[in-house]
């Protein structure tokens, strides 16, 4: 039987060995890596923008799968901690060549990595990759398939708690695609374990979950019903390809329907905040008057990304540093 | 093998027989590799060997409807050889094996090529599954009246059932000209959709792509409807959902002539077993809820699932180290099909005799063979197994070249101490 993930991202002490998913964390843990967070923030408003919590360590960025934003952000966590860090896209590299996954591994902690933070096309990636790695490494998923996408999900938690203080009493609203994304699993999770009062999922059915009640989300198919009086609204970015299926039958219709327009934003709680896991397809998802307007927090999720990987980071490594303390005494 | 030496007395086992209703202790004598009799031998018969079977289940050899031996093309994987000698620990002699090797079964040549080499590995009767199309590729129909020839038993298309309905209907007609049985893997290849577990909660909340029941009932329902129409007989191999069970009885008692198997696994695991995403219990078709194993339970309980497979896949460490996704699905299960069925009797879902029969001479009837029965003349292919005696599986034990289990560290009930396949003994436990 393989582990918990409580048990795979927990050492005995209870502090991060991986961080791959916020399943089976709990509140006090989700709760320090925000009070974490809040510690970093004033770094990045420094003329000399980095503190020596991790030099000297190894941090490699191993993205199977293509992002901008996730990887510049975690690149400038890591280096903002002082790590040197190796960017890898193997997409482009070995996987093209027939290198396994495992392979690649290998060969990476033959340079003695500290740590590996990997994005993946496969649902699992992160959970095979810490399994396999060597003991001692740690690995900080993010993004595999529609599984999870951990440091996403604490940095909107992040977003959230910075703007509204605190998680108790919340209606927060996650609109779009919800079957296929990652981002809104690690979300409904999260929001869950810190204790908001209502999650809401708002989408049309193929874009659900078989089970999407499961998850732990009310389920609403009507745009204007699921945005009613609630504080927080995060909408998904509608992939591209998603039209050429039969999930949907055109961007009109969808926007149509689940689009986020001044009109219907006035629907949700007057202080409500609006918020999008980036990059944004405009006049699909949401119309520019709302990207860009005064209850959009959409810039500010990009910025915080970097405080809460510089978060985990730190925390996964200095758990290391003590873990290696312990075992010379 | 002279005839002289494949004459043996098993004496004081517990016999049980189902297909002639014998579930008695006493002796059980072979003559030239044929059942003699049960009870008092005739005066003039000289046992080459006699095997002390006290405290035993004696039954006859047990027949696997599907198991991939992966020869010839994937021989990395595991080999006839190798695969034969597992089954016969495991109290296996008669293996029906599937087409989807490379080159595909759809020649005589390569019937004729792992016959052979089954003959020369003498564990096991071997008998190869047809393609229904050529190459699998399920456009043009395979020469089923050459195959026959050659030694199919049945035809089928193994893991790329069609997607065209037309091209299945002609299939099944012209199977069915030749009396061959087409057995059928129910799947929408559509409504697979890539998928790589059962669509529900556990796939919910694991992003992991689902396979929807549907993609099984749907598939049941179309073929079942094309059976009618074309009056083919038609098996239905490795159920998963109880719904599609429910169909099938319901086609039972309106007196279609279909029938069904399910893998064991399936009578034991659940969608609950994939958490953690370990690649052992990537399976196609998926595991699914608890309501579908406790509904493919009842089928077998009440005869509407007659037989009871292995689904063997036996694979190499590389198809399983990937995230689960990107593995390779299947289950190595010849030597834990006994133990697992066991467990069942354990678990009171049937009795030990309706187990051996789901084993036996259900899969027999399936495909029309005199086999799975102890009646005198028919050929002695033999299971000897102590039901009391427990074991723990691990990775070690097991003789497939395929250490693909998720069963390791489960402790099981009943050890094979021989099997016999025409009165030769092709395993004794040491």
């Amino acid at each position: 039987m393989s582990l918990s993930n409580k048990a795979l991202q927990l050492d005995e002490a209870g502090r991060l060995l991986h961080f791959l998913t916020v399943d089976g964390l709990g509140r006090e843990m989700l709760t320090e890596i925000l009070d974490a967070a809040e510690g970093f923030t004033g770094v990045s408003e420094r003329t000399i923008k980095k503190v020596p919590l991790c030099r000297g360590k190894v941090v490699a960025n191993l993205f199977f799968e293509t992002s901008t934003r996730t990887r510049t952000t975690f690149e400038l966590a890591a280096k903002r901690l002082s790590a040197d860090v190796l960017n890898l896209n193997i997409s482009a590299s070995s996987t093209s060549k027939g290198e396994t996954l495992l392979d690649t591994l290998r060969n990476l902690e033959a340079m003695h990595v500290d740590m590996f933070i990997a994005r993946h096309a496969s649902s699992g990636a992160a959970h095979f990759i810490a399994q396999h790695a060597d003991r001692g490494v740690g690995v900080i998923n993010a993004g595999d398939g529609r599984h999870a996408h951990p440091t996403q999900a604490m940095l909107d938690m992040f977003t959230i708690r910075r703007h509204k203080g605190d998680f108790v009493g919340l209606r927060v609203a996650i609109v779009g695609d919800i079957l296929h994304s990652r981002v809104a699993r690690s979300q409904i999770l999260a929001l869950n374990s810190l204790g908001v009062s209502e999650v809401r999922v708002v989408a049309p059915r193929t874009l659900l979950p078989s089970d999407a009640r499961s998850l732990g989300v009310h389920v609403y198919h009507d745009m204007e019903e699921g945005i009613r009086d609630v504080d927080v609204i995060i909408m998904l970015r509608l992939q591209k390809e998603r039209m050429q299926g039969a999930l949907l039958p055109s961007e009109h219709e969808y926007f149509r329907l689940f689009g986020l327009t001044e009109q219907r934003l006035a629907l949700a709680d007057s202080q409500a905040i609006v918020m999008h896991p980036g990059p944004i397809n405009r006049g699909v998802e949401m119309e520019s008057q709302v990207a860009d307007g005064s209850k959009s927090v959409i810039l500010q999720q990009v910025s915080y990304g970097i405080a809460i990987r510089m978060a985990v980071i730190s925390m996964v490594i200095g758990a290391q540093n003590l873990r290696m303390q312990e075992m010379a005494r | 093998m002279n005839r002289k030496k494949r004459s043996v007395s098993i004496v004081n086992g517990r016999i049980i027989d189902p297909a002639n209703a014998v579930d008695r202790v006493t002796d059980l004598h072979i003559a030239g590799g044929k059942i003699l009799c049960l009870g008092e031998a005739p005066a003039d018969f000289q046992p080459y060997q006699t095997i002390d079977a006290s405290d035993q289940v004696v039954c006859p050899g047990l027949i696997d409807l599907c198991a991939n031996l992966r020869e010839p093309g994937a021989e990395h994987k595991a080999t006839i050889a190798s695969e034969t000698a597992a089954a016969a620990s495991g109290g296996i002699t008669t293996i029906c094996c599937s087409p989807d090797t490379y080159p595909v079964i759809d020649t005589p040549a390569v019937v004729g090529q792992i016959r052979h080499k089954a003959r020369k590995a003498r564990f096991s009767r071997l008998l190869p599954l047809g393609a229904l199309t050529q190459a699998l590729e399920g456009e043009r129909l395979s020469e089923m009246a050459a195959l026959k020839t050659a030694g199919c038993i049945a035809v089928t298309n193994a893991y790329t059932p069609l997607a065209n309905t037309l091209v299945q209907r002609r299939a099944m007609e012209y199977a069915s000209t030749f009396d061959l049985l087409t057995i059928i893997r129910p799947e929408d290849r559509h409504l697979c959709n890539n998928g790589c577990a059962h669509e529900g909660k556990l796939a919910d909340r694991m992003g992991l792509p689902g396979i929807p029941e549907a993609a099984e009932t749907v598939a049941v329902a179309r073929d079942l409807a094309l059976a009618e129409t074309t009056g083919a007989v038609i098996h239905f191999h490795a159920l998963s959902s109880a719904s599609a069970a429910r169909t099938i009885a319901w086609a039972k008692r309106e007196g279609r002539r279909v029938s069904a198997d399910v893998a064991i696994h399936q009578l034991h695991l659940t969608e609950l077993d994939m958490e953690g995403f370990d690649s052992n219990f990537h399976l196609r078709p998926p595991l699914r809820t608890d309501g579908d194993r406790d509904g493919l339970r009842d089928a077998v309980a009440k005869d509407v699932i007659q037989a009871i497979c292995s689904d063997h896949q036996p694979h190499e460490a590389d198809a399983k180290s990937s995230p689960f996704p990107d593995t390779e699905p299947g289950i190595s299960g010849l030597e834990t099909l006994l133990p697992l069925a066991l467990k069942l009797v354990e678990q009171g879902v049937t009795d030990l005799s309706g187990v051996i029969a789901r084993l036996t001479c259900g899969p027999a009837d399936i495909l029309g063979l005199p086999l799975g029965r102890l009646t005198p003349n028919h050929a002695a292919d033999i299971c000897i197994f102590d039901p009391r005696q427990h074991w723990r599986v691990t990775k070690e034990k097991l003789r497939s070249a395929g250490k693909n289990t998720p069963f390791v560290g489960w402790e099981m009930p009943g050890r094979v101490t021989h099997t016999l396949l025409k009165g030769r003994v092709v395993y004794a436990e040491q």
